[in-house]
C-alpha cells in the first residue's frame, strides 16, 4: 500500500487516539514529574453550627502567587516515582539490608503499599490469564460438539458472565459467598467448617477474587476460540484420521497450531486487562486483602483530597509494566509480521 | 469439525457434557438467581439471616401480600425514570458501534494491507495506548472539558469511548483483513481502481462477518462502560450503568438495591434477542477473521 | 441543649408547604444557578425547591454520589461550569485549598441576613458555607437483648465491650457488634472517631506534621481489634450496606451508625418486628474514661463559586437560600435529615444526632491536609486488626504514608 492511501486511511483513528489517549498520557507523564508548590499554611479559627474550632487553613494570598509563578507545581524529577507511596528506593534498600533472609524480605517489602500491591497483581495476571485460556479453549471444544440447536442458547448462557455489568454482578456475588449466602453455606459445608468464611481470610479471597476473574473472562476466551474452531480444516483432520492419529494426536497437531495465533490475541489482550484489574477488588470490598495498581490510582483520585501526581505516577508506572508484560508475545509478533508482510 | 463424521468414545462424551453442564451452571446460574431475586424485596433477596428466604420468600409475602412483587421494576422503570438512561445507552451504543467501526475499518484495512514496518509500530504503538487505565484518562479529560464546555454532553461521551476502544478495534479488524485474500482488491487495481474504490467495492462487500463480530465488543464497551460514562456525563444525560451504579447508595445513605437488581435484569432481555439475532454472523465472522496475534 | 433550641425555634412557625411544583418568587431577577453535590434525598429536595426559583435565566443540579471527582474540575474553569456545590465538611476543603469558592460575606450581609447565625461556616473570619443538615455516629442498640441480659444502654465503649461478652457468653449472639469497618474511608472514619474519643492530637500544632505514633494512638487501635473481635469475621468487607444488612438479619445487637442511616433500620421494611420494633438509638459513646465522645459530627451545606459573574454568584446565593427555607419542609421531606432549618420537628429517631450535639461531640477536622491522613488510615489499619503487625508498625506506616502524600501534595517540604 501507499504511503498516502496509508496515511489517509489511518488517519481518523490516529487523529481520534491522538487527542483522546497521546495527549493525556503525555499530560499525565508531566503531571508525574511536578509536586504541588509549597502551601503556606496559617493557623486560623472556623465556626460552624457546632462552634468554634483553632485549625489550619492554606494562606491563599501567599499560595496564589506560588501558583501563579508555577503553574504546574515545583519540578520534582522522578521524586515521586521513587518515594515510599511508589517504588519505595530507600526503603527497598533498608529493608534489603536489614532482612534475614529472602522469605522476610518479601514479607517486609509486601508492606509497603506498592510492592504490596504489584504483589497481588502479578499473581493474579499469572494465574488467571492461563486459566482463562484453557477454561475458554475446553469450553468452545464442549460447546463445538454440543447440537446444532442449542448452540445458539449455550452461546448467549456462556456470555452472560461478560455481559451483565460487573457493578449489579459482582454485588449479587458478593452476598451469595457471603458466609450465610447461598454459595457461602455450601462452601461450609463442602469444607465442613463452620467458621470458613471467604471474606475473612486473605488466601481465600485471592482465590475468589481469581475464581471471579476467570468467570469474568473466560467467555472473551471461549467466542475467540468457538470461531477458530469452525475453520479447522477438515480435510487435513481426515488425512490424519487415515494416517492413524489418535484423538488427542489431532487435536496436538492440527487444531492447537491451527488456533495458535488466536491464542497470542486472546493473551495479548487478557495480559493487559488483568494487569490492570481493578473492579472485582473494588466490588467485593476486598482492599483488606488484596490491592491492585488499578486499584492505587482509583485510591489516589478517589480520596477526599484528590492525588492527581501519585495517580499519574502509578499510571506510567502501569503502562511500563504492561509494556514490558507484554514485550515476549510482542517480540513474536513482529518477527512474524515480517514473514507474513 | 469432525464431530459428525467421528463417533467419540462414550467417556469423552459424557466428559464434554459434563463440562458443558457444569459451565452452563457456573454461567447462568448466578443470572438465574437474580431473575428470581428480583421479584423479591430486599429483606429476602439480600437476607444474611437465612439465603433460603429468597426462595420461601418470607419478607416479600409480609411486606407486599404475596410472594412475588414487581415492586423493583415500577420503581426502577417508572418511579425513577429508567427509560431515559435506557434511552441514553440506545443512543451511545448505537453511535459508539457505528462510528468505531468506521474509523477501524479503514484503519484495520490500511494496516493489513501496507507492507512497511510503521504500519506494525503503529498498530504497537495503538497497544500500548490500550495499557493506560482509563480512570486516569478521564481525569485528565474532565479540567480541558470544563473548559471548553463540552462536559456533560452524549457526543463527548461517544467520541471518548470510541478513541479508547480504538487500539481493540484496529488489532482486531487488521487480522480480519489479514485474512481477506490481497488478490480481491489488488486485481481491482490493476484494472483501474483506486486504492478507496477497491475498497468500497470489493472490501466492504465481504467484510460484514468479521465487522459485526468487533462491533459486539464495541457495543458492549460501550454498554457496560461505567469508569468513563460515570464521570462525563450530565445526570440528564446519564446512561444506564450509571444510573443503576444511583441505585446502590452512599455510605451515609440507603440505596434501593432491589431497583438496580431489576435494572440489570430487565435490560439483560434485548442482549438475549441481539446475541441469538446476530449469533450466526458473529461465529463466521470470527471464521473467517481467523483472528491473528 | 442549645442548639436543639435553635433548631426547634420557629417549629410553630412551620408554613403550609406550597414550594413543590409551583414557581417560588426568590426575587432573583436573572442569573445561573448549577449545582453539584451528592444524591440523597435531602439533598435532592434542596436542589429541586433552589431550581423552582423565578427569574433564573439557567437552573440546572447534578446530583451524583460521584460528585467529589468531578466538583473541582466543574468550578476551576472560567466561567464555572457549577454555581454552587454541595459538600460536607471533608470534602469543603478540597474546594477551599484550590481556591474556587468565593466568601459569602456580602451576600449574605445583603440578602442573608435571616439566615441563622449557627449555620454558617465561617473560616479564618470568612463565611465559606452555608449548612442545612447535621450528621453523626452514635450508638443503635437491641433493647429487647439488653434488657434480657440485664444491662442499661452503654454510654462508654469500655461498657458497650462488657455488654457484648455478656451477649456472647449467655449464648444470645455469637458476633454482638457491628459497625461500619470496611477498610478505606469507613475504617478510616472509626480510627478518627476513637482517636478524638482518647483526647488525641492528630497533628504538631499549627503545621501539617502529622502525630499519631503516641499512646492515644496505640489505645485506639488496641479498642477497634477489642470491638472487633466481638464483630462477624468478614467485618473489614462491611459497609454501612454491610452492616445494616446484619443489623436487620437481627444478628447484632450494638453498633456505632450513622444517624441518617438509622431511620431505615427501625421502618417494617427489610427485618422482622421483633429486630425493628426493639431498635433504639443512643448518644455517642465515650471511651478511656475521657468526656470527648468518640464521634464526629458533620454538615452537608452548599458553597458559591469563585470563577463566575457576580450576577451568577447573586441570583445563585438567593436560589440556594431559598432551597433550604423552612418553606420546603412538609411531611415527606421532614424524615430526610436533621434538618438546621427552622421548623424542623426531630423524630425519635434523630436522638442520637442530637445528643452528638449536645454532648459537644468534635466536628470532623476541617484542614487542608486531613483528606490525606483519612486515605493513609484508611490503607493500613486493616494490617493490624487482620493481626498481620503491631499497632507501632501500622502508625508508623500511616504516617510514613501521610507524609509522603503531603510532601507530594506541598503541605511538608
Amino acid at each position: 500500500m501507499k504511503h498516502s492511501a496509508f496515511f489517509w486511511f489511518t488517519l481518523p483513528s490516529a487523529i481520534a487516539m491522538l487527542l483522546f489517549i497521546f495527549f493525556p498520557i503525555v499530560s499525565v507523564v508531566v503531571q508525574s514529574l511536578y509536586v504541588a508548590h509549597e502551601q503556606v499554611i496559617v493557623e486560623v479559627e472556623n465556626c460552624g453550627p457546632f462552634g468554634c474550632t483553632t485549625a489550619t487553613a492554606i494562606d491563599q494570598e501567599a499560595t496564589a502567587a506560588l501558583r501563579e509563578e508555577q503553574p504546574l507545581g515545583r519540578f520534582a524529577g522522578l521524586e515521586i516515582y521513587t518515594d515510599r507511596n511508589h517504588l519505595a528506593v530507600d526503603e527497598f534498600g533498608q529493608l534489603w539490608a536489614q532482612s534475614t533472609g529472602v522469605g522476610d524480605f518479601i514479607g517486609r517489602l509486601m508492606n509497603l503499599p506498592f510492592y504490596k500491591a504489584i504483589g497481588f497483581t502479578l499473581t493474579y495476571t499469572f494465574i488467571v490469564t492461563p486459566l482463562t485460556i484453557i477454561l475458554g479453549f475446553i469450553i468452545a471444544v464442549a460447546v463445538n460438539s454440543a447440537a446444532r440447536a442449542l448452540r445458539g442458547p449455550m452461546i448467549f448462557f456462556s456470555l452472560l458472565p461478560m455481559i451483565v455489568t460487573p457493578l449489579v454482578g459482582s454485588l449479587i456475588l458478593f452476598w451469595m459467598v457471603d458466609a450465610r449466602g447461598i454459595l457461602g453455606t455450601a462452601l461450609r459445608a463442602l469444607a465442613d467448617d463452620p467458621s470458613l468464611s471467604v471474606k475473612a481470610d486473605t488466601g481465600l479471597m485471592w482465590i475468589m477474587l481469581m475464581v471471579y476473574g476467570v468467570w469474568h473472562s473466560a467467555p472473551f476466551a471461549f467466542i475467540v476460540y468457538y470461531a477458530g474452531l469452525q475453520t479447522v480444516n477438515t480435510d487435513t483432520l481426515e488425512a490424519a484420521r487415515i494416517d492413524g492419529a489418535s484423538r488427542w494426536q489431532q487435536i496436538r497437531h492440527v487444531v492447537i497450531p491451527h488456533l495458535l495465533p488466536l491464542t497470542t490475541f486472546i493473551a495479548l489482550i487478557q495480559l493487559m486487562d488483568n494487569f490492570r484489574v481493578f473492579e472485582p477488588i473494588v466490588s467485593f470490598n476486598a482492599s483488606a486483602h488484596a490491592t491492585s495498581l488499578s486499584w492505587a490510582i482509583y485510591n489516589d483520585l478517589g480520596g477526599e483530597t484528590q492525588q492527581l501526581s501519585s495517580a499519574a505516577a502509578t499510571s506510567v508506572l502501569t503502562i511500563l509494566g504492561v509494556a514490558i508484560l507484554l514485550s515476549p508475545v510482542l517480540i513474536r509478533t513482529w518477527r512474524d509480521y515480517g514473514k507474513t508482510a | 469439525m469432525a464431530s459428525q463424521a467421528q463417533k467419540r468414545p462414550v467417556l469423552l462424551q459424557a466428559l464434554m457434557i459434563a463440562v458443558l453442564v457444569i459451565w452452563m451452571i457456573a454461567a447462568a446460574f448466578p443470572f438465574l438467581w437474580t431473575l428470581w431475586g428480583s421479584f423479591k424485596v430486599e429483606g429476602d433477596f439480600f437476607s444474611l439471616a437465612d439465603w433460603t428466604n429468597v426462595l420461601t420468600g418470607d419478607m416479600t409475602t409480609r411486606e407486599t401480600g404475596d410472594a412475588f412483587t414487581t415492586q423493583g421494576y415500577a420503581g426502577a422503570w417508572i418511579q425513577e425514570e429508567f427509560w431515559r438512561a435506557a434511552w441514553n445507552s440506545t443512543l451511545v451504543c448505537l453511535f459508539v458501534v457505528t462510528i468505531s467501526l468506521t474509523l477501524g475499518t479503514l484503519g484495520g484495512y490500511a494496516l493489513a494491507r501496507s507492507t512497511y514496518r510503521y504500519a506494525f509500530w503503529f498498530l504497537l504503538v495503538a497497544l500500548i495506548f490500550r495499557a493506560m487505565p482509563p480512570i486516569t484518562l478521564v481525569s485528565g479529560y474532565l479540567p480541558v472539558f470544563f473548559e471548553w464546555n463540552v462536559w456533560g454532553y452524549l457526543p463527548t461521551a461517544i467520541i471518548v469511548l470510541v478513541a479508547i476502544n480504538q487500539p481493540f478495534t484496529l488489532w482486531m479488524l487488521h487480522s480480519f483483513f489479514k485474512n481477506i485474500p490481497q488478490d480481491l482488491d489488488e486485481s481491482a487495481m490493476v484494472d483501474g481502481c483506486t486504492r478507496f474504490q477497491a475498497f468500497r467495492h470489493v472490501i466492504i462487500p465481504v467484510m460484514w462477518p468479521g465487522v459485526i463480530t468487533t462491533g459486539l465488543f464495541s457495543f458492549l464497551l460501550a454498554y457496560n462502560d461505567f469508569a468513563v460514562t460515570a464521570m462525563i456525563l450530565d445526570k440528564e444525560n446519564q446512561t444506564m450503568i450509571p444510573k443503576i451504579a444511583s441505585f446502590l447508595g452512599t455510605t451515609q445513605t440507603k440505596g434501593n438495591v432491589m431497583f438496580a437488581v431489576a435494572a440489570v435484569v430487565s435490560t439483560t432481555a434485548p442482549l438475549f434477542l441481539l446475541i441469538m439475532f446476530f449469533q450466526r454472523q458473529i461465529v463466521s465472522g470470527l471464521t473467517a477473521g481467523a483472528v491473528k496475534g | 441543649m442549645k442548639l436543639k433550641k435553635i433548631l426547634m425555634t420557629g417549629s410553630f412557625l412551620v408554613a403550609a408547604s406550597a414550594s413543590t411544583a409551583f414557581a417560588a418568587d426568590c426575587s432573583i431577577e436573572s442569573g445561573r444557578l448549577s449545582i453539584v453535590g451528592n444524591e440523597f434525598p435531602a439533598i435532592q429536595t434542596v436542589a429541586r425547591n433552589a431550581q423552582e426559583c423565578e427569574g433564573l435565566t439557567e437552573a440546572k443540579a447534578n446530583l451524583t454520589a460521584d460528585h467529589q471527582k468531578i466538583n473541582l474540575a466543574g468550578m476551576q474553569g472560567n466561567p464555572a461550569e457549577y454555581t454552587t456545590a454541595i459538600v460536607a465538611n471533608s470534602s469543603i476543603v478540597a474546594l477551599i485549598n484550590e481556591d474556587v469558592i468565593r466568601p459569602l460575606d456580602d451576600l449574605v450581609a445583603a440578602y442573608g441576613q435571616d439566615i441563622p447565625r449557627n449555620q454558617l461556616i465561617t473560616i479564618n473570619g470568612e463565611i465559606m458555607a452555608v449548612a442545612f443538615m447535621a450528621n453523626a455516629q452514635h450508638l443503635v442498640y437491641r433493647k429487647d437483648i439488653l434488657e434480657q441480659i440485664g444491662v442499661e444502654p452503654p454510654k462508654t465503649y469500655e461498657e458497650m465491650l462488657a455488654a457484648a461478652e455478656k451477649i456472647r457468653a449467655e449464648g444470645i449472639l455469637e458476633h454482638p457488634l457491628g459497625g461500619p469497618y470496611m477498610a478505606g474511608w469507613n475504617l478510616a472514619q472509626e480510627f478518627i472517631n476513637m482517636y478524638i474519643g482518647h483526647g488525641g492530637e492528630f497533628y504538631e500544632p499549627g503545621t501539617a506534621t502529622v502525630s499519631i505514633n503516641n499512646e492515644a494512638g496505640v489505645a485506639t487501635l488496641e479498642m477497634l481489634k477489642a470491638l472487633s473481635e466481638y464483630m462477624n469475621p468478614d467485618f473489614l468487607t462491611h459497609d454501612s450496606n454491610g452492616t445494616s444488612a446484619e443489623w436487620e438479619a437481627g444478628n447484632v445487637a450494638l453498633m456505632n451508625m450513622w444517624g441518617s442511616r438509622t431511620g431505615v433500620l427501625m421502618d417494617a421494611e427489610g427485618s422482622t418486628p421483633e429486630v425493628y420494633e426493639n431498635t433504639m438509638v443512643g448518644a455517642p459513646m465515650t471511651v478511656g474514661g475521657n468526656d470527648t465522645p468518640a464521634s464526629t459530627l458533620w454538615w452537608d451545606g452548599w458553597t458559591v463559586a469563585k470563577n463566575i459573574s457576580d450576577e451568577d454568584a447573586e441570583a445563585t446565593f438567593k436560589a440556594m437560600k431559598h432551597g433550604i427555607s423552612p418553606a420546603i419542609l412538609n411531611d415527606e421531606t421532614m424524615g430526610q435529615a436533621v434538618w438546621m432549618i427552622e421548623g424542623y420537628q426531630p423524630a425519635a429517631v434523630n436522638e442520637g444526632v442530637f445528643s452528638a450535639i449536645s454532648m459537644q461531640t468534635t466536628p470532623y477536622p476541617m484542614l487542608p491536609h486531613h483528606g490525606l491522613l483519612h486515605t493513609a488510615l484508611g490503607d493500613n489499619i486493616a494490617d493490624f486488626l487482620q493481626g498481620k503487625e503491631s499497632a507501632e508498625q501500622t502508625l508508623s506506616d500511616i504516617e510514613a504514608a501521610y507524609t509522603t502524600a503531603a510532601r507530594e501534595k506541598g503541605f511538608i517540604n
